[in-house]
């Protein structure tokens, strides 16, 4: 998949046959290894600066260990991480540290993922003072300024994370994951607990950094209408391996993968007309539909798809 | 086709710490036979709470209803005695809920599970109960059903529960099938699956059907009729093409617009509600919606608007706005900024 080069630009960031297994363990006392989830299963592709690629997929299909395991939260078993050309799976310690600086991740639940005892603005001043971007009275300043960029009042700063709803929660994630003025955000699901309303909303803000800051988002999803509307190229995961990756129009137009043209199909049109009259592809339950010892070919320009080598 | 139900000026409360929950606000429609009624709100909107309250399911205390009738075949459910209400729920009515996994009791087979409806309501013996099981079962498409009887629910996965579930609401024929979000945890390629059943068994069995979600393309392919609810209200409802194509209340045009189509461009904006829902513990003066509405006008702000026909629309479109979103939709945009007296 490194043939392919949107804009002609280097990669940010090149995930290469990147492996994540969890371990089966048995016995209380005496624990064995008896197999291993394969969740993230020689997956490879580039992201490149200024983009927004989408990584979509059911759950359990390793999209999120996918972007966990990017980010180093989780430590792969096998492959390559590389941000502008440096190994991440390779760094420990500080140095890893330092390089997070530049990934950042917005969780999916933003009830979750704020400390409910911690202030809005000593969440966000946190990752400041960690890598020591601002001193003294600078770091209230920063705080103010980022809740102005994700449209918060600066006033909002001495509250709690329970007195706010859950897009602006969302808000709150954002600007957190700002404050170390990352090159790299993955959003891991970000609007996917978010009221129909909220979405939108949150998606605008996310479009409207991207612009001004000059962010590459991987962006992690589900709803695929979501996906469509936000990324310039769009990989599709199934049980741990990527099936098809290609630009967005060209994935929705002319999908080749038959999980990929199940999948497109499942998703309801909100048009009571097309929704009615077009013909709906249901996956059969029993079903398997990964290759046997596949690899990726790309069948044109960009437009990769998983196929068998037998 | 005859009248199933009618719900009249239900009104429920729930008592908490922070206030008094005005959860559902006098909601008023009529069911037919054989219906497929889409309700489509966000959380807080009354969705859930009205159809759970009408079947006298919301806990109490805190919830009350305050007051209103829900005749279904002419008895009125609320006032009905406690036993002969557990006849008609799981009986003439079904029920599916949201979250297969938390639904089924793991500790019972799921045969025991389908047949306790049937030797309850139904008044089957237990080799009976248990071929009525393993036929339905086959209906929603469990292979080898006579043998799963006896597995239990983590046996199962997730589309396989829900089917489970599906099963166990149509075990006694209802007439009136109530479905709670059912697919809303499920992935989109089940929810497809479930979609298509559901739809294939209504066809069959021809029973009326209360479809609960916060998906407007789900809607778009199942339902009859769309009722859109916001702040324990009816804001629209009518024949579902009628309230997509000629969309008559500010809050269904922004849920729809809000929606990333397909024909758009990438990179443009998507067209947002401004603003939060209400706070349903302080008092709403007028439409609750207008503080988010661009096209409020001042009547909006003193007086709650009622649920009436829609002028020059169909019969049965129905829409709570002092606006005329066609006239209106001409002056202004949706999206720009709220103008506040």
């Amino acid at each position: 998949m490194t043939t392919y080069q949107a804009a002609g630009s280097e990669p940010l960031l090149k995930v290469q046959n990147l492996v994540k297994h969890f371990p089966i363990n048995r016995g209380i006392i005496f624990q064995r290894q008896v197999g291993a989830v394969k969740a993230v299963d020689d997956v490879t592709f580039n992201v490149y600066p200024g983009e927004t690629l989408g990584l979509v997929g059911e759950s359990g299909s390793g999209k999120s260990t996918t972007g966990r395991t990017v980010l180093q939260l989780y430590r792969p078993t096998g492959g390559q991480v590389l941000f502008e050309g440096t190994d991440l799976a390779q760094l420990r310690g500080d140095a890893l540290r330092k390089m997070r600086r530049n990934v950042q991740m917005v969780f999916q639940d933003p009830y979750a993922s704020l400390n409910p005892r911690m202030t809005i603005g000593d969440i966000i001043s946190e990752p400041i003072r960690v890598h020591n971007l601002r001193q003294g009275k600078a770091v209230r300043e920063r705080v103010n300024e980022l809740l102005e960029l994700v449209g918060l009042n600066p006033a909002f700063a001495n509250r709690y994370p329970h007195e706010f709803s859950g897009g602006q929660r969302q808000r709150v994630g954002i600007a957190r994951a700002l404050a170390v003025e990352p090159k790299l955000i993955i959003c891991d699901e970000p609007i996917s607990a978010l009221d129909v309303s909220i979405q939108a909303q949150v998606i605008n803000l996310l479009q409207d950094l991207q612009e001004q800051l000059k962010l590459t988002y991987l962006f992690i999803a589900h709803d695929l209408s979501m996906i469509r509307h936000m990324c310039q190229r769009v990989a599709v995961m199934y049980k741990g391996k990527i099936v098809e990756l290609a630009e967005t129009d060209e994935l929705y137009n002319n999908p080749i993968h038959p999980y990929t043209k199940v999948l497109l199909s499942a998703v309801p049109i909100p048009d009571p007309d097309i929704e009615r009259t077009r013909q709906h592809l249901i996956m059969d339950p029993n079903f398997d539909y990964t290759e046997k010892d596949s690899r990726m070919v790309e069948v044109s320009p960009g437009h990769f798809v998983a196929a068998s080598r037998v | 086709m005859g009248v199933l139900m009618e719900v009249k000026d239900l009104t429920v409360r729930f008592d908490t710490q922070d206030g008094v929950v005005q959860a559902v606000n006098g909601v008023s429609y009529t069911l037919r036979e054989g219906e497929i009624l889409g309700v489509v709100g966000e959380s807080g909107s009354g969705k859930s709470v009205h159809v759970l309250s009408m079947l006298r399911l919301i806990p109490t205390p805190p919830g009350r209803i305050e007051k209103g009738q829900v005749l279904f075949e002419g008895s009125d459910l609320l006032s009905m005695p406690n036993d002969e209400l557990r006849k008609v729920r799981g009986g003439q009515i079904g029920m599916i809920f949201q979250d297969p996994m938390t639904s089924l009791n793991p500790v019972l087979t799921i045969g025991r599970q389908i047949t306790e409806v049937l030797t309850l309501h139904m008044n089957m013996n237990q080799k009976e109960a248990d071929d009525r099981a393993t036929e339905l079962l086959e209906m929603v498409g469990i292979p080898d059903a006579r043998r799963r009887l006896r597995d239990y629910p983590h046996q199962f996965s997730g589309g396989m529960r829900q089917r489970v579930m599906i099963a166990i609401g149509l075990a006694c024929n209802p007439k009136l099938l109530i479905a709670d979000e059912p697919t809303t945890a499920l992935d989109v390629t089940i929810q497809a699956q479930i979609i298509d059943l559901v739809r294939r068994l209504q066809e069959k069995l021809g029973m009326a059907i209360i479809w609960i979600t916060h998906d407007l393309g789900v809607v778009a392919g199942l339902a009859d009729t769309l009722q859109v609810m916001y702040a324990g209200r009816i804001v629209e409802r009518g024949p579902v093409r009628e309230v997509f194509k000629d969309t008559r209340h500010a809050y269904t045009l922004g849920l729809l617009n809000s929606l990333p189509r397909a024909d758009q461009k990438r990179g443009t904006r998507l067209v947002q509600i401004g603003g939060m829902p209400p706070d349903l513990t302080q008092p709403i003066i007028g439409d609750p919606f207008a503080p988010r509405n661009p096209y409020a006008t001042e009547r909006c702000w003193k007086e709650a608007p009622p649920l009436l026909p829609v002028p020059d629309g169909h019969p049965e479109h129905l829409a709570a706005a002092w606006y005329d979103l066609r006239t209106a939709k001409k002056s202004r945009e949706f999206g720009e900024k709220v103008v506040q007296p």
